[in-house]
């Protein structure tokens, strides 16, 4: 028998393997992606200065945006083929079925802002490969996975399963949003970028609060 | 619980402190729009915090009900706890929703605009929106126990992050100072006023709460004996 990281593993391999034959979700979310750059460049047409100003925001609005959509996908997937009844009906703990949703999703979103980055950082023309950039983006990601995972799965449910994620979504990661875009914004700006770190740790707190929650809560949002 | 309700199960053992709220209210008007003192600097648009900080106090009472109660539903399953949160999530959206409508009407002539994006103004917009999402959750469900659990999840997920997203919030704002309330001694006449105007608020959120606690198990009774009746025929 696995223990609980291979059991979780399984399940995200498996996302992965459905994932690379339909190439669905990233696929969506990558062109949903650009297609939002390709807005807010015509939204702000700017100069070079006000680019730099605007640049975190336009890219947390992005990935704000390309997740839900992707992580509703997640989900619908598993529940228009009937396959969360049988995710279900495994002898797993649902907090093994959401650590391994989580991090396929996390996984996707991943792939998707791998490619987004350079795009978006040809595009508006900024330097976008500081390490600590990178490091928010990984961070923050992980928590709009952890969080929306959980908010997935409620809203795949519903009947009203296509708008329901955002509204759960969007207002409870409210804080990552914030400390995405600042700690995006320091971490772009010449100079030290006081204030990075405090912004890091709270995305952290935010993670190990969502895992640790949503691990014991997700048996009562699939149940029956 | 089998009999039907009458005019005295609905107005019985509230109809005492129903009569002692609405006196309650009547002074609190009083008191504060006529015998409470005038405020050097503001005026007498400062009378409103008297109704804005306990409509404040009751939806953050509010939220707390229903994190406890989604809480214990999930741990007990009890329709009563259900209950109990749905309707405070309910009264607590209405009392948020008057928090920001009496805070704009203040803010306009004292800081000059409707709307700032003040940390504390940002914060309860945020906290109205996970709960105006804990109502849409459940109406959106399948069924209603499943609502019921839905909504619970987010009582408990939105009543813990509402801390850290004030923290963000609040970060993020001293980055660009807002406005600054202003600070002084308060006369303590204006205390009272507040005080008695927080009493009566807590105690008219009570009776909300009574009433529509009732009211939605006399509405989970009837599907239950229109389920029983159909199965019957």
């Amino acid at each position: 028998m696995r223990g609980f990281w291979g059991k979780a593993l399984a399940i995200a391999w498996k996302d992965i393997l459905a994932e690379a034959r339909t190439k669905d979700m990233v696929l969506s979310m990558l062109v949903f992606s650009i297609l939002v750059i390709i807005v807010f460049n015509f939204a702000f047409e700017s100069s070079a200065e006000q680019t730099a100003q605007v640049a975190p925001g336009v890219l947390w609005v992005t990935f704000t945006f390309a997740g839900v959509l992707g992580m509703n996908r997640s989900f619908v997937q598993e529940k228009d083929r009937g396959c969360l009844e049988g995710l279900m009906l495994c002898p797993l703990d649902r907090g093994v079925i959401y650590t391994g949703k989580m991090l396929g999703n996390f996984i996707f979103m991943l792939l998707v802002e791998v490619i987004v980055l350079p795009v978006f950082s040809i595009l508006f023309n900024l330097p976008l490969f500081a390490p600590r950039l990178v490091l928010i983006t990984v961070l923050a990601t992980l928590a709009f996975s952890t969080a929306g995972t959980l908010f997935a799965a409620i809203a795949v449910n519903t009947r009203a399963r296509d708008f329901m994620l955002p509204i759960l979504f969007i207002p409870v990661v409210v804080p990552v949003i914030i400390a995405a875009v600042q700690a995006s914004g320091l971490a772009l700006a010449p100079g030290p970028g006081e204030g990075y770190w405090s912004w890091l740790q709270l995305i952290v707190v935010f993670v190990v609060i969502f895992l640790a929650v949503s691990f014991l809560v997700f048996e009562y949002v699939l149940e029956e | 619980m089998e009999k039907g309700l009458t005019v005295r199960d609905r107005f019985g053992g509230a109809s005492l402190l129903t009569g002692l709220n609405l006196a309650m209210m009547v002074a609190a008007l009083y008191l504060a729009l006529l015998w409470a003192p005038t405020e050097a600097e503001q005026g007498n648009v400062q009378r409103i915090f008297y109704f804005h900080v306990p409509l404040a106090w009751v939806s953050f009472l509010a939220f707390f009900v229903v994190f406890v109660g989604s809480l214990i539903y999930l741990w007990r399953r009890s329709r009563w706890w259900d209950a109990l949160a749905h309707a405070s999530a309910e009264i607590g959206v209405v009392f948020t929703t008057l928090v920001l409508v009496t805070g704009s009407i203040w803010a306009r002539p004292i800081w000059g605009v409707w709307w700032t994006w003040d940390p504390r103004l940002t914060t309860t917009t945020i906290m109205w929106l996970i709960y105006l999402a804990y109502l849409l959750v459940r109406s959106y469900a399948t069924e209603s126990s499943q609502g019921a659990r839905f909504a619970a999840v987010l009582g408990i997920v939105g009543f813990i992050d509402v801390p850290l997203v004030a923290l963000a919030i609040v970060w993020w704002r001293t980055l660009h100072p807002g406005p600054i309330i202003p600070q002084g001694g308060v006369d303590p006449s204006m205390l009272f006023v507040l005080f008695f105007s927080l009493a009566t608020f807590t105690l008219f959120y009570v009776l909300l709460m009574m009433g529509r606690v009732r009211l939605r198990l006399a509405q989970d009774r009837l599907e239950e004996l229109k389920y029983q009746r159909m199965q019957g025929d």
